[in-house]
């Protein structure tokens, strides 16, 4: 099972080696790992997308909240969240293909970012399905290259308490 | 600004500030620092030359890793901060052992070590490690201090970071340029540790719930660990398992946190652990686990382990409740605090077909040896040690079978009585943590049992503990093997001894030639005198007892099974 954890950690360095560190160590496996600024400059966060059951996400949880320079630790279980991942994505688009293409491309709300003589590049965010199913869809036209951001998440204001 | 101002103004700011290796000084005795240990290298010279004015006694040890432990037991013996300072590169790789020492056991320690210049860092500059990298999973917390001014706010965090919740080292960086830069006091005593808390209070409604659950227990048991030790709760745990009347086995760190001569006391469980603790776990209806963690070598098999209880875990560490082993009722805190609560709301039960079934057990499995054997067996020297001390030593070990007998065999009878490496099983901890633990109390009894290849890790540090005349008496139970290696290899590997014996020197020689008081035994007979000299000695003492060489450590629990699957006990009754 995949679920996201947001982490508010002090902005110095080490930190990342820190939560790194401790997932390499205690054989968590992570998916994703997106950290950022704050509107804060002494906080980052950090999004991380983590692999196992209830109770390896538990020990997750507590082993993050135990890393000094760990402020805060938020679990997305159970909450409704925005989750986007942002992808950029170069498809193999020769002229006989480039309409199919781009009927492809607006269907997923891509933007063209680059276009070439043989490849267009294409910005494509939303949740993780969307951006899978875009990249399954551009598979058979051929992909050059795809570069991810991770997830970022944050929980919807409705249900804030 | 003339020349002439900005001489003014620079004259006037020296004088109010400080070099950063006066700061670490000061910062070290605003702290309560008055002894710590360590050894000097180029990167670390401004550090040391202020520490030769400072009024703090400073122990060198013969390398590191030694210093290392000699902090990390003078923490364990007395509950303060042990403080160790070594040169970058080599310096600091070699604490990586007495690091993940102190960390598997918790123990609080604050190591500081000399970096390369800054803008060195990164170049594989001479004697260049990437220190904080090195040791981030064998410390609590490590950082790099770049800047004069954060380091002695930093230094202070390091203290309150090792010493609080669930303590443990805590490792500081300091390139030469940070200890030589000068910068304004900073005397705020502020820290700044926004993600750093501690539950110290267990929560009122979960304490309640566990009172509820011991009052309806009929077999409880009380599984306590070294946490209860670093609290100092071993008065409110005697108070508690008195009151409520439940028995009480101990961790190998735990051991003395309840004073085994009492009736109460199941004495150590797990792997090496006593018959009636390990059947008085597996059969209870109630598991009371207090500054403990579920290591492997206590459940066995995790599946297994307490098959029929509800379990209560009371730990500082929320990470550690349900890790290994779910728990029904989990109280987040400090045990001294939730312990002096508990015992308020709980009630006092006789409890009575408990105790006589836990009686029976007992009296059918105690520990035993073969007393009457005509080798020197190695209980029969610690049962010896232990009558002469009247049980009151404080002992230090090394690891393998002779730290099983000491376990199993001195009866501990107050905290901080035992210095053993439990979680890493460091070979070779026990000498410097000898003399880390006779420098810390001088006019304590300071024993060491030691097997012949811990010894032979760290003897070397033998030549600190004459240099500064300290009366440590270290037993080496002297079987010629690696002996706990051995004792697999005779169960699991069909007695193929590979690579598990070496040939040892003469070690009253060795001691004899560093200084040391050297004593061979190879006769059963001549034991108890040989005890009596050692413990005679005003200066360090090394007693070789050449000790039966194939016995081994029952009961064992083999790895993967149920703690009461036990093997050996069969062996130990037909000593009885």
């Amino acid at each position: 099972m995949k679920h996201i954890i947001s982490a508010l950690v002090e902005n110095k360095p080490g930190v990342l080696a820190h939560v790194a560190g401790m997932f390499a160590a205690r054989a968590f496996n992570i998916d994703s790992l997106v950290v950022g600024r704050t509107e804060d400059p002494d906080l980052s966060r950090m999004t991380i997308v983590v692999i196992g059951d209830d109770r390896v996400l538990e020990q997750v949880r507590k082993q993050l909240a135990k890393i000094i320079s760990v402020v805060k630790v938020l679990d997305f279980v159970g909450k409704p969240v925005i989750a986007r991942d942002l992808m950029l994505i170069s498809i193999s688009a020769p002229p006989e293909k480039r309409p199919e293409v781009l009927t492809l491309i607006e269907m997923f709300n891509g933007k063209i970012v680059d276009v070439g003589q043989k490849f267009v590049m294409v910005e494509v965010s939303g949740p993780e399905e969307k951006i899978e199913a875009f990249i399954d869809m551009c598979r058979p036209y051929g992909i050059k290259n795809v570069a991810r951001t991770g997830t970022i998440a944050m929980v919807r204001h409705s249900k804030e308490a | 600004m003339s020349a002439k101002s900005r001489k003014s103004a620079s004259s006037a700011e020296q004088s109010s500030t400080k070099s950063g290796a006066q700061i670490i000084v000061d910062t070290l005795i605003e702290q309560g620092v008055d002894t710590m240990f360590g050894y000097l290298g180029g990167v670390v010279l401004p550090l040391f030359d202020k520490l030769y004015d400072a009024p703090i006694r400073f122990i060198i040890p013969r390398h590191e890793q030694g210093g290392c432990h000699m902090a990390d037991a003078y923490a364990r013996a007395t509950g303060k901060v042990g403080v160790i300072v070594v040169t970058s590169g080599p310096g600091a790789c070699n604490l990586v052992t007495g690091l993940a020492t102190a960390m598997m056991d918790s123990v609080p320690m604050v190591a500081l070590t000399g970096q390369v210049r800054t803008e060195l860092i990164g170049n594989d500059a001479f004697q260049e490690a990437d220190t904080t990298g090195i040791t981030r999973p064998v410390t609590k917390h490590n950082c790099i201090v770049k800047d004069v001014k954060d380091l002695a706010r930093t230094i202070r965090e390091a203290f309150h970071i090792a010493s609080t919740g669930r303590p443990g080292p805590v490792l500081i960086d300091i390139p030469v340029d940070v200890a030589v830069n000068k910068c304004k006091v900073d005397s705020s005593g502020k820290m700044k540790l926004p993600g750093y808390k501690v539950w110290k209070e267990g929560h009122p409604r979960q304490i309640s719930a566990a009172a509820k659950m011991i009052n309806k227990s009929k077999r409880p048991v009380l599984y306590v660990g070294g946490g209860v030790i670093s609290a100092g709760a071993s008065k409110e745990l005697t108070k508690f398992a008195e009151k409520a009347h439940i028995p009480v086995s101990m961790t190998l760190l735990g051991l003395g946190s309840y004073d085994q001569n009492k009736a109460e006391s199941l004495d150590m469980l797990g792997m090496h652990g006593s018959a009636y603790a390990n059947y008085a776990v597996q059969d209870c209806d109630l598991l009371i686990a207090v500054g403990s963690r579920f290591d492997d070598r206590v459940t066995g098999k995790v599946k297994t382990f307490a098959p029929n209880a509800k379990i209560i875990h009371i730990d500082i560490d929320p990470a550690s409740i349900s890790k290994n082993v779910g728990v029904d009722i989990p109280v987040v805190g400090d045990a001294k605090f939730i312990l002096k609560e508990l015992v308020k709301e709980v009630e006092h039960k006789e409890r009575k077909e408990w105790f006589a079934k836990i009686a029976g057990w007992k009296k059918k499995h105690p520990f035993r040896y073969d007393s009457n054997s005509s080798t020197i067996k190695p209980q029969y020297v610690i049962d010896e040690v232990w009558r002469q001390t009247k049980g009151e030593a404080l002992v230090a070990t090394g690891v393998g079978q002779h730290q099983m007998w000491t376990a199993q065999f001195y009866k501990f009878s107050r905290p901080r009585q035992l210095l053993t490496s439990g979680g890493l099983g460091t070979m070779g901890y026990g000498l410097p943590a000898a003399i880390g633990a006779q420098i810390a109390l001088p006019d304590a009894t300071v024993v060491c049992f030691d097997g012949d290849n811990s010894f032979n890790m760290t003897m070397t540090e033998l030549s600190t503990a004459v240099e500064h005349e300290l009366p440590i008496k270290v037993c080496i139970l002297n079987n010629g093997y690696m002996g706990m290696v051995r004792q697999w290899q005779e169960l699991f590997y069909g007695k193929r001894y590979s690579k598990s014996y070496i040939k040892n020197p003469n070690y009253a020689d060795v001691a004899e030639a560093l200084g040391a008081k050297g004593i061979m035994v190879d006769k059963k007979a001549d034991v108890g005198k040989a005890v009596k000299e050692m413990l005679k000695q005003k200066k360090p003492c090394v007693v070789d007892f050449r000790v039966e060489r194939e016995e081994n450590v029952w009961p064992m629990v083999p790895a993967g099974k149920s703690i009461s699957e036990m093997d050996g006990l069969d062996i130990l009754e037909s000593m009885a």
